[in-house]
């Protein structure tokens, strides 16, 4: 290269912030529009930042409140002589609490449910409180024949304090409504609402049978100093001979903290989705704001400016709007962070602070930068290719902003910053590529969508139309149009919003659907067997039929694939059954299958043949899961009889309907002797009936549990509810978004159509005809967005269901009805907005002004 | 005297609809320091493309165009700017002002590029020279036609520049204003010692310089030397 004869000119940094500072002069206020898309992305990022720092410092505080006691000792059986006394010499002062799911009944209002009974000796909590109205009734229960009950049981049955509820065959003042008890989140006491009673009642109840699912907890406070990590890790070997479970308030800090991280983690990702459609809208915008900066670049070009120094420039221009935007975001951010705990406050078993946290508000304006920047490099780089021979004659050269090979390497690193962030918030790179494949494919389906509609319109056009429907449909595909920007942002939002509401739909059904005709709808378990036939008679007499009549026994293993827990641990290609051995199974005995149940490998054994080797039936995917083949060695503990069995068949069962399904089962002839209980199956036409049942069998049966579909269609909406509410709450960052995306696209669109409008009003277009070139423009945009997102939603819900859910998709059209029109309402009323300014004035005050 | 620019053989063809488009084709000249010249030639003779290449905004097809001793075409195009930004100047027929910038702004900018001192005073100086002294702080479009050719002048002049290109520069301006800017021209460029090469389809500015180029159909078909 030629050495030029005088020095070579330095890049002075000031005189480049001077004249970004300069150029942006006129444009600030549309530059600020361009990243005001992104200001929600980062204030749902730092809402959710802040939450998680709180949340983090919060359990920190209160880990100890959380699990009541120093340490708790779990176990799944009645614990051993040789156990108790190893619990005994555990702990200060000691509480145990033994949990079970039971039907109560409330004499006066006559009304039963399913809850989870408590029943609890001792001083438990040591750390926090039961919390009860009246606030002594957490101690005061303890004295008597007195229950805590559950303040969402005592609002759905009209219960107040003084009144009785029955606990299997004993009755309980109820001494006070629970509001609070340690570590549980509001949303258990909907689905599992709960009764403490004072255990020394719990025999008396006689809901303590052999193979009742128990859960044994003891609690441990030590009055003295003690490290309890070393004390636990010198108890562990032990725990785990015993095959007891033990918590810590150090591992409930971690547990907790965990879930909450994965959950903050999650709903990151949520609003890391808004952020990237504001990108998608701050790189439209600066497209074409680079467009309308040609001719000011080669001016610069002209005088001697270098091309990286113009591309500095507007780089400047960027960041500094970009860290406005960024610090406004994370202002939005910190403020909405106050309602988040009031958004999940059923699912926090804490009181959670609203501090600001400066690392998320450091992180949110950081992100904020880096990603406006990234975005706006793609037409930004285009700078460095426009010519200065602009100055004489634009049309000298084809300017194609998009046609240059750094973009590539742009692309690359958009997308390995949005790798490196997804797998910033989940774990391992297989999700974390599946969702940057995801949000690509996603993306490029709906650009590909946009642009087909963009074609078909061009083609639907005819020369016959009038001018004015021509020029408003032509408006979606003519230069510098909306069309992808818009069916990208508002596109996605739309799917966003539809797909949950399909979903919750498709669940809903689900549950509806699988007790429709004569199918079950009604399980009754814990049936013991001296109960069995007169609980059948009752039944009978009510007009219901006994759909099932299932034994079900309580089994352990003790040997898996012939190797016991000891063994199994040694070997580290099985280290995922170790959880087996300290699970407690429910398996039963028949001689044949039931019609929701079809073989798929190996042979159906009915009876058992003679010998010790018992062929059983595995379902298919605990087998798959398990690595169990046909021929595989099994020893189950029968509550203390170890009987050997092999796996003979491996089964598919339909786990969709309403109906006892079991992992193992046994040939007849078996088990038949075992202590076992009875399961039932009945369907009950209505919900009177139901309630009429229910009363009548917790009366004679107090023991026996009832699950209907009215009472798991229940749970199943107000979980749907609880959870939908939070994905729409974050989902409404997204829609504001893309509002603020079609404002911005609309306030620019404005910018470049101003002209011809202008134009057209000058050669005697009247107001009205603008107005309905503007209409048609923006009812078609709106409704192609929408359209196209909800095409999106449909896809994706009908896939869900066909392969996830295996349920036939069924929509109920009026949600997305109602989602299209608003969408297209919207986005007509913020077009008519944005061009009132050339509706209303006078075409040469517009242009002085605009121009 | 010396020979300020040298185009010897320069060619330059577009690729259009499949087709090369020749717009100019082996033209040869050379220009003298602190003459005054004009191309001329009717609409799409290839004038402005000749002044392009001249200025060093565009590369030729063939042929070198040699710039007080550099060779442009050997030149990437930062360098080019470098070589704009010391030794040439330029007026354009829609005056070319950086529209957010004011009037004192645009006349300051090829200074601070060069980094050099006193920037401030010496553009209002030459604003002074053009009658827009108390005119600075205005923004171009608070400027008639006339002003912004006479910010654009003292733009073009402030770099002190070895070369001047003007393109068709009374071409958006009635004829009492050319009258003044041509003054205007012609003055600045006899008392700075400037070379002058301007495009023009006016005959009566032409005859104001001391030599014609005419070009047609992208040749050169005559070089007169006039009495001015």
């Amino acid at each position: 290269m030629a050495e030029l004869p005088f020095n070579k000119r330095k890049t002075s940094v000031r005189w480049l912030f001077e004249m970004a500072w300069r150029d942006s002069r006129k444009s600030r206020s549309r530059l600020f529009l361009f990243v005001s898309s992104i200001i929600f992305g980062i204030a749902a990022l730092v809402a959710i930042y802040t939450f998680g720092f709180n949340l983090k410092k919060d359990i920190d505080a209160q880990a100890a409140t959380l699990i009541g006691a120093d340490m708790a000792v779990h176990s799944g059986k009645l614990p051993d002589a040789k156990t108790q006394k190893f619990l005994d010499s555990l702990g200060d002062r000691r509480s145990q609490e033994r949990s079970f799911a039971s039907m109560v009944y409330f004499p006066k209002s006559q009304n039963t449910r399913l809850a989870q009974v408590k029943a609890l000796q001792g001083q438990f909590p040591y750390y926090g409180k039961l919390e009860t109205i009246p606030e002594n009734a957490g101690t005061d229960f303890r004295n008597g024949k007195k229950a805590l009950v559950d303040q969402t049981l005592m609002l759905q049955y009209n219960a107040k304090v003084g009144d009785s509820i029955k606990v299997g065959y004993v009755t309980f003042l109820i001494e006070g409504t629970l509001t609070k008890a340690p570590g549980q989140a509001g949303i258990a006491s909907g689905i599992a609402p709960m009764v403490y009673i004072p255990m020394q009642y719990l025999e008396q109840t006689g809901l303590m049978q052999k193979g009742s699912r128990i859960n044994y907890t003891f609690y441990y406070k030590y009055d003295h100093a003690i490290d309890m990590a070393k004390l636990t890790k010198s108890l562990d070997p032990k725990m785990e001979k015993l095959e007891l479970g033990y918590e810590t308030i150090e591992t409930r800090k971690q547990n907790t903290g965990r879930a909450f991280a994965n959950l903050t983690d999650f709903l990151a990702l949520v609003g890391f989705i808004a952020l990237l459609l504001g990108c998608v809208g701050v790189a439209s915008a600066i497209h074409i704001y680079v467009r309308e900066k040609i001719a000011s670049i080669a001016i610069m070009r002209c005088l001697g400016v270098k091309a990286y120094e113009a591309f500095l420039i507007y780089l400047i221009q960027i960041i500094g709007i970009g860290l406005i935007g960024s610090i406004a975001g994370a202002a939005l951010g910190t403020i909405v962070q106050h309602l988040l705990p009031v958004v999940f406050k059923d699912f926090l078993p804490l009181s959670v602070t609203t501090d600001i946290s400066w690392a998320a508000v450091g992180q949110g304006v950081i992100l904020g930068i880096t990603i406006s920047v990234l975005f706006a490099l793609l037409p930004l780089i285009a700078i460095r290719r426009i010519s200065p021979l602009n100055t004489l004659r634009m049309s000298y050269e084809n300017i194609n902003l998009l046609r240059d090979p750094f973009r590539w390497l742009v692309y690359a690193v958009i997308l390995a910053f949005i790798a490196v962030f997804t797998h910033s918030q989940i774990d391992g790179w297989q999700a974390c590529t599946f969702f940057t494949i995801g949000i690509v494919v996603a993306y490029y389906i709906l650009v590909g969508i946009a642009r087909l509609l963009m074609y078909l319109t061009r083609l639907f056009i005819k020369s016959s139309w009038s001018y004015v429907w021509r020029q408003g449909f032509a408006n979606l595909y003519r230069p510098n149009n909306q069309t992808i920007v818009l069916v990208v942002s508002i596109g996605l939002s739309a799917a966003f919003i539809c797909t949950l509401l399909f979903t919750q739909g498709i669940l809903i059904k689900q549950v509806s659907l699988s007790s429709s005709g004569n199918q079950a709808n009604m399980i009754l378990f814990d049936i013991q067997v001296k109960q069995k036939d007169a609980l059948a008679a009752l039944t009978r007499k009510e007009h219901l039929p006994v759909l099932e009549q299932v034994p079900v026994i309580s089994v352990r293993i003790d040997k898996f694939k012939g190797k016991n827990e000891a063994e199994t641990k040694k070997d580290s290609s099985m280290n995922h059954s170790m959880w087996l051995f300290s699970n407690e199974f429910r398996v039963t005995y028949r001689d044949s299958l039931t019609p929701n149940e079809r073989i798929i490998d190996g042979e159906w054994i009915g009876k058992a043949p003679a010998g010790s080797d018992i062929p059983v039936s595995v379902e298919d995917r605990f087998a798959k899961g398990m690595k169990l083949k046909i021929g595989d060695k099994l020893t189950f503990n029968v509550q203390g009889t170890p009987v050997n069995a092999h796996v003979a068949s491996t089964r598919e069962v339909n786990w969709n309907r309403m109906q006892t399904n079991f992992i193992f089962v046994f040939p007849k002839g078996v088990l038949d002797d075992a202590p076992q209980f009875y399961a039932f199956a009945t369907h009950v036409p209505s919900k009177q009936a139901s309630a009429l049942y229910q009363q009548h069998v917790v009366r004679a049966f107090p023991n026996v549990s009832m699950i209907d579909l009215g009472f798991i269609l229940s749970v199943l909406e107000e979980l749907m509810d609880k959870v939908g509410g939070i994905i729409r709450f974050m989902a409404m960052f997204s829609i504001v978004t893309a509002i603020v995306v079609l404002i911005a696209s609309v306030r620019i669109s404005k910018y470049q159509r101003i002209q011809e409008s202008v134009l057209l009003r000058t050669m005697g277009a009247s107001r009205r005809q603008i107005f309905a070139i503007t209409t048609i423009e923006y009812l078609f945009l709106g409704g192609l967005s929408a359209f196209t997102g909800i095409l999106i939603a449909l896809a994706g819900s009908w896939l869900l269901a066909k392969y996830n859910f295996q349920v036939p998709f069924t929509a109920d059209p009026t949600q997305p009805l109602l989602l299209f029109l608003t969408i297209v309402v919207l986005t007509i009323v913020i077009g008519l907005l944005n061009s009132r300014g050339t509706l209303n004035k006078p075409p040469l005050e517009v242009l002085r002004r605009d121009v | 005297m010396d020979t300020i620019l040298d185009i010897s053989g320069l060619g330059k063809t577009y690729q259009s609809a499949g087709k090369t488009l020749t717009v100019l084709d082996n033209i040869n000249f050379s220009v003298e320091a602190g003459s005054t010249n004009a191309i001329v030639g009717p609409s799409g003779s290839g004038k402005t493309t000749l002044l392009g290449l001249c200025a060093g905004l565009d590369r030729s097809t063939t042929g070198t165009v040699t710039l007080s001793g550099i060779s442009l075409g050997e030149l990437s195009e930062d360098k080019r700017a470098q070589v704009r930004n010391q030794y040439v100047g330029f007026i354009f027929q829609n005056f070319q002002l950086l529209p957010t910038l004011t009037a004192l702004e645009n006349v300051m900018v090829p200074l601070e590029l060069r980094g050099e001192k006193n920037i401030r005073a010496r553009s209002l100086d030459l604003l002074d020279k053009v009658g827009l002294a108390d005119r600075g702080h205005h923004y171009p479009a608070q400027l008639s036609g006339g002003e912004q050719q006479r910010v654009s002048l003292a733009r073009a002049f402030s770099n002190q520049p070895k070369i001047l290109f003007a393109d068709e520069p009374t071409g958006n301006l009635d004829a009492e204003t050319s009258e003044k800017v041509v003054k205007l021209i012609f003055d600045l460029n006899r008392e700075a010692g400037t070379t002058l090469v301007l495009v023009t389809h006016d005959l009566e500015l032409a005859s104001k310089t001391q030599r014609i180029l005419r070009i047609k159909g992208g040749k050169l078909v005559s070089d007169d030397k006039t009495n001015a």
